[in-house]
């Protein structure tokens, strides 16, 4: 790396092209990972509160 | 769901880690291009994120295609799964695309071959999606899902071999071609730890959505027995 942080930034001038790239690039791939992770979780909670109203329903009969 | 159990971690770490360092590569110790300056920095987004908007696809297709022959149900999620995955790198690669477009062709979106096909791969992705929420019948819409997915596989090659077939503007390939790759270490070093970077957010993300759909799955079946008095 040559040079100071402020011409980093600036990429050669290029700067309006190059971070919005990385920053839409990061957006897109995080908010697709957080959907699926959220997807997951209200899946496995739905799984958990069935079972348990199946477990509460069976319990009166004494079958549980 | 145990093998994904296991390999989660894995892959989760392996993302991390490849990414840090390929952003590093990619940001800090890379040189400028001779022709294209800082904007060359794009390539490190743009390229690993084309080449899987294509691999999820072709993944999609075969998954969808075994599932259509074989009625394999961990085919029929993994190629449910693959499809967002896909369709998000697509986005990546055609915005990337047109931030690269701007400076170096002076132009954001030319209709090209090769952006023409990207830009129907999205479509393909986004039909599928739809087509196989379309159905009361889950099984139908995966069916006809499989179909469209096998129909648009014709697309792939149209993209890989595009810059050859057509006079365009698209640089043509320069890492996957005859007599090794024409371009320098340096450059290497970033564009190959992105796109393994990618690749195991691919398969991360991929095992994440298929567990979800597996334990979705187990839901339905539970209220359809719960529905019908048998639990």
């Amino acid at each position: 790396m040559q040079g100071s942080i402020g011409e980093w930034l600036d990429m050669g001038g290029y700067a309006a092209y190059v971070w919005p790239v990385y920053g839409i690039a990061f957006a897109v791939l995080i908010g697709a990972f957080i959907h699926s992770l959220r997807s997951l979780r209200g899946e496995e909670a739905a799984l958990d509160n069935l079972l348990r109203t199946i477990q509460l329903e069976r319990e009166p009969d004494g079958e549980a | 769901m145990k093998l994904s159990r296991m390999l989660l971690p894995w892959a989760g770490g392996l993302t991390l880690l490849l990414g840090i360092a390929g952003l590093w590569f990619a940001l800090f110790d890379s040189p400028p291009d001779y022709q294209q300056g800082e904007t060359v920095r794009i390539m490190y987004v743009h390229v690993p994120a084309a080449w899987m908007s294509l691999f999820c696809y072709v993944v999609m297709a075969i998954s969808a295609g075994v599932g259509l022959i074989w009625k394999h149900p961990v085919a029929d999620v993994a190629a449910k799964g693959s499809a967002p995955i896909g369709a998000a790198f697509t986005i990546v690669t055609l915005i990337s695309g047109a931030f690269w477009g701007k400076p170096m062709w002076g132009k954001w979106w030319v209709w090209d071959a090769r952006l023409t096909a990207e830009l129907v791969l999205l479509f393909l992705y986004l039909g599928y999606i739809a087509l196989i929420h379309a159905f009361d019948d889950p099984k139908r819409g995966l069916k006809a899902g499989a179909v469209l997915a096998l129909v648009g596989l014709i697309n792939v090659p149209i993209i890989k071999f595009s810059v050859d077939w057509w006079t365009t503007m698209h640089q043509p390939a320069s890492v996957v071609k005859m007599g090794g790759p024409a371009i320098d270490a340096s450059m290497m070093v970033p564009l190959l730890l992105m796109a393994f970077a990618f690749k195991a957010y691919y398969i991360y993300v991929l095992l994440l959505r298929m567990r979800a759909e597996v334990t979705a799955g187990k839901v339905r079946a539970l209220r359809l027995r719960q529905a019908h008095g048998a639990v």
